[in-house]
């Protein structure tokens, strides 16, 4: 890919094995794997969800900057979420969850100098997996035992980007901050990227053909800025940095919500251990990942292309042998 | 958004995925469901039963077309320079017209399947080992001339020795091109095209051989054709066959519930009828003698047969990205089972690193 910003149609195929030289799987810096000299620290989201209130400035935001068209304007009745998932034209979604899970007394009233979170939380907002089952709907609970969920999900920007790694045009490219970005002047189009992906991010834009995900506003932050959605969280739950600073900061806030008491908070996708060599935009969460719609343990796919491309070996050998078989059959048999 | 009635009988209408408790199981629907599912029902949560991947976009009949084509052609290619070598004019010719046509068609189906079909030269930018399709595209854009230039060459008479080469290229690139599908599919994050991805091939290129096998028995039903000269086309068939339906049964059973869609709902419907279509048409093929019109339908049965499995395998990829099920539950058993073995292995390291 270009490094300096200079996006040349060139005719003349590149030869790219850079997802074999960079290894396609475990800790990298996914900028160096690029081939980026010198490049900045890679930049990501860590959208903390503890804090999140559901506001949807991430979404609007989103949209007026990079020009993402309307896609409808749903009650889909999942609690207060319009916009249902990532895909072509939601970048950033909010996700609602409602539990009937005690949390504490939840005061219509406006003073809450009396109310000490920190005390209360020992009372447990734990989800046990056997028990999180549940939806606004779900009988049973005492009425006055609701935890409100809410989560701003993004493209996770992976270590490992199978959306990118699978792009046959390299219009999907990664940037010197480590973020990935859709080129939409050299996308054809072709849909791979979006089964591609573990989180269900890419999609297709209706009547355009196109490709489109999160960008991290690689403009924005080309010019020393932060993203919109960053930009427009009132309450921090969505934070902009040097992912580096970003993992230290979570590891901070998780074990003081652990030690608080707030037993299922937890970070996803901070783990450069993980399936897709750590996020570059991760999440603390207060229950399982796909209670939020996030897969609890995703893997980049090609992490197995080598071994893929080996049976694809043998199986076309196969073939070859087989045909062979079949006319060997045919002389043996004397029928010619 | 609801589109619910209240009757006198009650709610009707309702949409279950919206009210459904989350992670409830199933509930079969129709009375003469009694068949049993193979794995028991999977407790598992979701957000609201939205499905976590996206599903593909990737159209019908484009896909499973050109997934079927490919085969179809990369088998043709090699039936076509058997048959050159050892002279069997006929087939050779029926067989060179057909990988030809197939090779053609399967790249038209990927061209119209694209969202930006006048960008389609973008794939040739650069050469991804990481990415099936760049691959494919660039072998398709070595072996559909060389078919071409082979089944002309045959037709008309002329150049021989260009048209003895590239028969000869278009069979080296064959298998090739009947294979690397299964790579395309398997190299997503589609849970029953990406478990599948050690048998897929084997799937892929038996069907191939049988599609093509079927092809060289059509060229029975032309008069005057012997036995002797569509043989090895049945030979390649029931060669086929027998590996497709072998390395079918051994990705089923090896992949557990993920492979629930490839028996399932429309896409079972498909597998299930490749299934029996093969069958029929090898059986057809091993018994029809001196049959010219029985050698033709066994033929015509097992080139179904092949289209049926190739949509069938794709539907199934459709619905499995479709169910948060097959998503969430195996990646939760992966997540129980490394827990476990870091228990066996001592004490674990702090924190809730990674969920």
């Amino acid at each position: 890919m270009s490094v300096d910003g200079e996006r040349a149609v060139t005719w003349l195929p590149e030869i790219r094995t850079g997802g074999f030289r960079g290894a396609l799987y475990g800790e990298t810096d996914p900028a160096d794997v690029d081939g980026y000299p010198d490049h900045p620290p890679r930049m990501g989201f860590f959208t903390d969800t503890s804090v999140c209130i559901g506001c949807k400035a991430c979404e609007v935001a989103c949209k007026e900057w990079n020009h993402v068209p309307e896609d409808g304007l749903n009650l889909l009745g999942m609690s207060y979420d319009n916009t249902g998932g990532l895909g072509a034209d939601t970048w950033r979604h909010v996700a609602f969850i409602e539990q009937r899970k005690p949390v504490g007394v939840q005061d219509a009233g406006v003073r809450h100098d009396g109310t000490d979170v920190l005390t209360l939380a020992p009372e447990g907002s734990g989800t046990p997996p056997e028990e999180a089952a549940m939806t606004p709907t779900t009988p049973g609970g005492a009425a006055d035992q609701l935890r409100w969920l809410m989560a701003s999900d993004v493209c996770k920007h992976c270590t490992h980007a199978a959306c990118l790694d699978v792009c046959p045009t390299g219009a999907l490219m990664r940037t010197e901050f480590g973020t990935v970005v859709v080129q939409e002047d050299v996308c054809n189009g072709c849909g791979y990227c979006i089964p591609a992906c573990p989180y269900g991010v890419i999609d297709q834009r209706k009547g355009d053909g196109r490709a489109w995900k999160c960008t991290l506003c690689y403009d924005r932050v080309s010019d020393g800025m932060e993203p919109a959605c960053a930009k427009a969280c009132p309450t921090n739950s969505i934070q902009f940095g040097p992912l580096d600073e970003l993992r230290e900061r979570a590891d901070h806030r998780v074990t003081e919500l652990l030690a608080a008491g707030v037993a299922d908070a937890r970070l996803y996708g901070r783990d450069p251990g993980d399936g897709v060599g750590g996020d570059g935009a991760f999440f603390l969460l207060l229950d399982e990942p796909e209670v939020y719609g996030l897969p609890p343990d995703p893997v980049v796919t090609t992490r197995d292309i080598p071994s893929m491309w080996r049976h694809v070996g043998a199986a076309a050998a196969v073939m070859a042998a087989g045909a062979a078989a079949a006319f060997a059959a045919s002389i043996l048999g004397g029928q010619r | 958004m609801s589109q619910a009635d209240v009757t006198r009988q009650g709610l009707r209408g309702k949409r279950p995925d919206r009210d459904a408790i989350t992670g409830s199981p199933r509930r079969w629907r129709g009375k003469h469901r009694a068949e049993r599912p193979m794995v028991p029902k999977a407790e598992f949560t979701s957000y609201y039963g939205k499905p976590i991947l996206n599903q593909p976009v990737w159209k019908s009949p484009d896909i499973p077309g050109y997934l079927f084509l490919g085969g179809l052609a990369g088998g043709a290619s090699l039936l076509a320079a058997g048959s050159d070598l050892t002279g069997r004019g006929v087939l050779g010719r029926t067989a060179k017209t057909g990988a030809f046509a197939a090779g053609v068609l399967s790249m038209v189906a990927l061209i119209h399947d694209l969202g930006r079909p006048a960008r389609f030269l973008n794939m040739m930018r650069m050469f991804k080992v990481t990415s099936p399709m760049s691959v494919g595209s660039w072998l398709l854009a070595g072996y559909v001339p060389a078919a071409g230039t082979a089944a002309l060459t045959a037709l008309t008479g002329r150049l021989p020795r260009i048209g003895a080469a590239a028969t000869a290229g278009s069979a080296l690139l064959g298998p090739g091109v009947a294979a690397y599908t299964a790579a395309l599919i398997s190299n997503t994050a589609v849970p029953a095209w990406h478990d599948g991805y050690p048998e897929m091939p084997f799937v892929f290129t038996g069907s191939g051989m049988m599609a093509a096998g079927g092809l060289g028995l059509l060229t029975a039903a032309i008069p005057g054709t012997g036995p002797g000269e569509t043989e090895p086309a049945r030979n390649l068939a029931l060669i086929g066959a027998a590996m497709e339906t072998a390395a079918f049964e051994r990705m089923e059973r090896r992949i557990g519930m993920t492979a629930e869609p490839y028996s399932e709902g429309r896409s079972g419907t498909y597998v299930k009828a490749g299934k029996a279509l093969a069958m029929l048409g090898a059986a057809g093929a091993a018994l029809s003698g001196r049959s010219r019109v029985a050698a033709a339908l066994s033929g015509a049965a097992l080139l179904t047969a092949s289209a049926a499995t190739r949509w069938g395998i794709f539907e199934a990829g459709l619905a499995s990205a479709g169910d948060p099920k097959y998503t969430v539950v195996p990646q939760r058993q992966r997540l129980k089972e490394r827990a476990k073995a870091r228990q066996a292995d001592g004490p674990a390291p702090n924190g809730q690193k990674g969920a």
